[in-house]
């Protein structure tokens, strides 16, 4: 079999649903500055982005993988056939600005629906996704921190997506450890001459655009050692002169390439800056602040990132399903004439499907909420409401990137299960998603570095205030649906309930151990995040389900689609929130054996 | 030159038709609409003509329930300039139609009226020829390939034998084929800009039509199952059964 496109349909009405009676789009649109958001304008967008998701970047997506980046003898990377004009196609209808300032270019439009877009383009097709996402990631740190003139000559261009950004930020010897940072820049007159070399950077080298502008980590003469001593430049790949025209090739060179396990459309280059002296490059806002503006980037990339782990988990959902209505392998249990024979109605295929699907509803509420408070904490007029969204952002963004991203690979995986053996060939097209998955939960911060930060920067710094806030609030929503007249959400409200109880007493260990012996909570973290991330899945469903039965007792007519929330709420809640409680276990008692035996002892008799 | 481009709000093309239960039509609650794909090519070609500079205004027309708005929107986030819509919610049957556009054409004098072969929801390919009639047009159908100048137009039409080239003296219809373009994606500032044109609301009594349906829909059914086939134990059979039950040979 050659390379099948397989096809992708954006879920739009899933996402409308979210959109609309989760993340409130409507309140969203309301906030100074997003009045054109209405909604008929959202849906004109959604489906013209829809129809490049599944027309023009999904078919790509196989291509990509098999051909994959190459560099050519002249040093230049070459992305896959078609990848150019995939670009073009979304430079030339300004999907690029639509989140960014309309008088560099930009549509103006709330983070939130750019999130939506982004969700289709990185189901299409992932390893493509991530040039517009870093891309944007580059516009925002420019936007928010660069000089007037910076922001003059070069976001008009990258905000209209003529050029590309990329975020230069690891070295071979300083991974998680950016204290480590090597790369030098010196003054020379009005800008710096920066050298040293960077690793894994994505688009780091492409043929899609004229030119690059990257953004990159490096030390200052003078500076001060550690992560206080780093500041961020812009380093373009061809200058630029003052009318914005092209002036001559700056000093970085595209080394290599990697050879990856999964995303092989993405060029991730090894770049060499300042061989011959230095690259020209300009420093974005003050001295030694470079981490700090580095890391609105990677804020910013981070929830992106956590979008993958839905996005892929979503392209591998709907590839299972179809392969499963259409695979026939024997009757099913309990199989009535007029069914159908599929592989679909046996019960473990059905258990795989629906683990499927609940999680990728419960990740799609929690991302969307995470994108709608970015726009409230920006926009809202008032500052406490300002304040108390940013408080969510910041809590849900390592839960989001570590729980997504760890659900999109497991997920990817039973995509592949749910195939059996063909699922292992590579032609079936359901490997690529979970080779493709494996990296969301590595780059952006690992998934242990997630788990750190929500210990000690989102946990521990406020004494637990904001963490028990959002479970107490989930806990009231789990009592009220207890309550409920409706068995599926009787049952979700109280499965809810006793989760948050098991995440609450988690919380209060991490809090209580964290001054006795820090290696306590740190050997934790993970399960934590993990567990953290359940319930506010199971939130987020019960959510859905609470929005649902109103709408159905209301007799909106759209039966189908309605009472599967409560239905969808109910697995999550009794096959998921369970877990819970051994997550609590793993916390509370079983810290203290992860570092049990000695360094020799690990190593054995060997 | 102005042109009068007409488009439909349908089923969309992906969604599997399903008959209601009573019999009296086809599913159309919680169902996706979008605009007829042939229309979609006709508005994209009416673009393409004022691009080239052969026309100067597209006026995009939809006759319809107030949702026909949405399809509106998208024809002007095409790159038409203003649109209208005759809203009325009875079942739109191609006699009343190309009524309406008559009385459309006599207002907005245009130079080129150009519209789908078809609707893919009843797929009668009327509406064209019967505008053609009423307004004594010359009409090129099934364009494949559309030149305008000189105040003419030469239509290449997909036919059963081939192509066939016709040239109509202008004011004509034109109704668009498969493949005669590959409409655009809208541009999202485009999409934006939509929102801003006109868009005006008239009813067919404005327009002094009457556009009660002239047609009865007596009954829905899906088409007929396949039936199962039959081994048939020798030659001879299988010549009796297509002689005399199939009545092919």
């Amino acid at each position: 079999m050659t390379a099948a496109a397989i096809p992708y349909t954006p879920p739009l009405k899933e996402i409308r649903f979210v959109l609309d009676h989760l993340a409130g789009m409507a309140d969203v649109a309301a906030l100074p500055g997003f009045e054109d958001a209405s909604p008929d304008m959202v849906d004109s967008i959604l489906g013209e982005a829809a129809k490049i998701a599944e027309n023009i970047l999904a078919p790509l997506n196989r291509i990509g993988d098999v051909q994959g980046a190459r560099l050519d003898a002249d040093g230049i990377a070459r992305t896959a056939e078609g990848w150019g004009a995939a670009w073009q196609a979304l430079v030339e209808g300004g999907w690029n600005g639509l989140p960014f300032d309309p008088a560099r270019g930009g549509m103006g439009l709330p983070n939130l629906l750019n999130t939506a877009v982004q969700e289709m383009w990185h189901s299409a097709n992932m390893a493509f996704a991530l040039c517009p996402m870093l891309t944007q990631g580059a516009v925002n740190a420019v936007q928010l921190y660069g000089s007037d003139a910076l922001k003059d000559l070069y976001l008009p261009k990258m905000i209209s997506g003529e050029w590309t950004g990329t975020m230069n930020i690891t070295e071979p010897q300083a991974g998680s450890d950016l204290a480590a940072t090597r790369s030098r820049a010196v003054p020379n007159g009005d800008h710096y001459l920066v050298s040293g070399q960077k690793i894994f950077i994505t688009y780091g080298d492409h043929d899609l655009t004229e030119n690059i502008i990257h953004l990159v980590l490096a030390r200052l003469p003078d500076a001060p050692p550690g992560v206080k001593g780093i500041s961020l430049f812009v380093v373009p790949k061809v200058l630029v002169n003052a009318d914005g025209s092209l002036g001559a090739r700056n000093q970085v060179k595209c080394v290599s390439l990697e050879h990856k396990l999964g995303i092989h459309g993405s060029p991730t280059a090894v770049l060499s800056f300042g061989d011959e002296g230095g690259a020209t490059g300009f420093l974005v806002g003050e001295p030694n602040r470079g981490l700090e503006y580095m890391f609105t980037m990677m804020n910013h990339a981070r929830l992106n990132v956590a979008m993958q782990g839905l996005s892929i988990a979503e392209r591998a959902y709907q590839q299972a399903l179809a392969y499963a209505r259409d695979r026939v392998q024997g009757k099913p249990l309990g199989w009535s004439e007029g069914q159908s024979k599929g592989i679909v109605n046996h019960p473990d295929v059905r258990r795989l499907l629906m683990g499927m699907k609940a999680r990728i509803e419960a990740m799609r509420g929690i991302l969307y909420t995470a994108a709608a408070a970015v726009d409230v904490a920006h926009h809202h007029a008032d500052e406490a409401a300002r304040g108390r969204a940013a408080l969510l952002v910041d809590l849900l963004t390592p839960i989001a990137k570590g729980w997504c991203t760890e659900t999109g690979q497991q997920l990817a995986s039973d995509g592949v299960q749910v195939h059996g053996g063909m699922g292992f060939i590579e032609e079936t097209g359901a490997a690529q998603h979970l080779r493709d998955a494996r990296i969301t939960t590595i780059y952006e911060g690992t998934t242990a570095i997630q788990a750190n930060d929500l210990i000690n920067r989102k946990i521990l710094r406020d004494g637990g205030a904001t963490a028990n806030g959002l479970l107490d609030e989930i806990a009231a929503l789990g009592g009220e649906l207890s309550g409920h007249a409706d068995e599926a959400l009787r049952v979700t409200g109280a499965e809810l309930v006793a989760a948050v109880h098991e995440a609450k007493q988690a919380v209060a260990w991490v809090l209580a151990t964290a001054k006795q012996d820090p290696r306590l909570p740190a050997a934790a973290s993970v399960t934590l995040l993990e567990l953290m991330g359940v319930v506010a899945g199971g939130w987020q469903l019960a959510r859905a389900a609470k929005v649902a039965a109103e709408r159905l007792a209301e007799g909106d007519a759209d039966t189908a689609f309605l009472s599967a929330k409560p239905l969808t709420a109910r697995f999550y809640a009794t096959h998921v929130l369970p877990k819970t409680a051994a997550m609590r276990a793993t916390v509370v008692n079983g810290s203290a054996s992860v570092m049990a035996l000695s360094e020799e002892q690990l190593f054995g008799a060997a | 030159m102005k042109i009068l481009c007409a488009v439909k709000r349908v089923v969309d093309y992906n969604v599997k038709i399903r008959v209601k239960t009573d019999q009296s039509g086809v599913e159309t609650s919680n169902v996706k609409f979008s605009m007829n794909p042939f229309d979609e090519i006709a508005v994209e070609e009416a673009v393409r003509l004022k691009e080239a500079g052969a026309a100067t205004e597209i006026v995009v027309v939809s006759i319809g329930p107030a949702q026909a708005q949405e399809t509106l929107r998208t024809a002007l986030a095409m790159g038409a300039d203003r649109a209208i819509l005759v809203q009325t919610d009875v079942e739109t049957q191609p006699l009343a139609v190309a009524k309406v556009l008559k009385a459309l054409v006599e207002k907005e004098a245009p130079g080129m009226v150009i519209l789908g072969k078809q609707a893919i929801d009843d797929d009668c390919n009327q509406t064209g020829q019967m505008l053609a009639a009423l307004l004594g047009w010359g009409q090129g159908t099934f364009a494949s390939k559309v030149v305008a100048a000189d105040g003419k137009v030469a239509v290449t039409r997909e036919i059963d034998g081939g192509l066939e080239t016709v040239e109509l003296k202008l004011p004509a219809v034109v109704t668009a084929d498969l493949r005669l373009n590959e409409p655009r994606y809208a541009s999202l500032p485009n999409i934006m800009k939509a929102k801003k044109k006109p868009l005006e609301t008239i009813t067919p009594d404005a327009l002094g039509v009457d556009v009660t349906p002239r047609l009865k829909t007596v009954k829905v059914a899906e088409p007929a199952k396949r039936q199962a086939g039959i081994k048939v134990p020798d030659v001879a059979t299988l010549v009796d059964k297509l002689k005399n039950e199939a009545r092919v040979i």
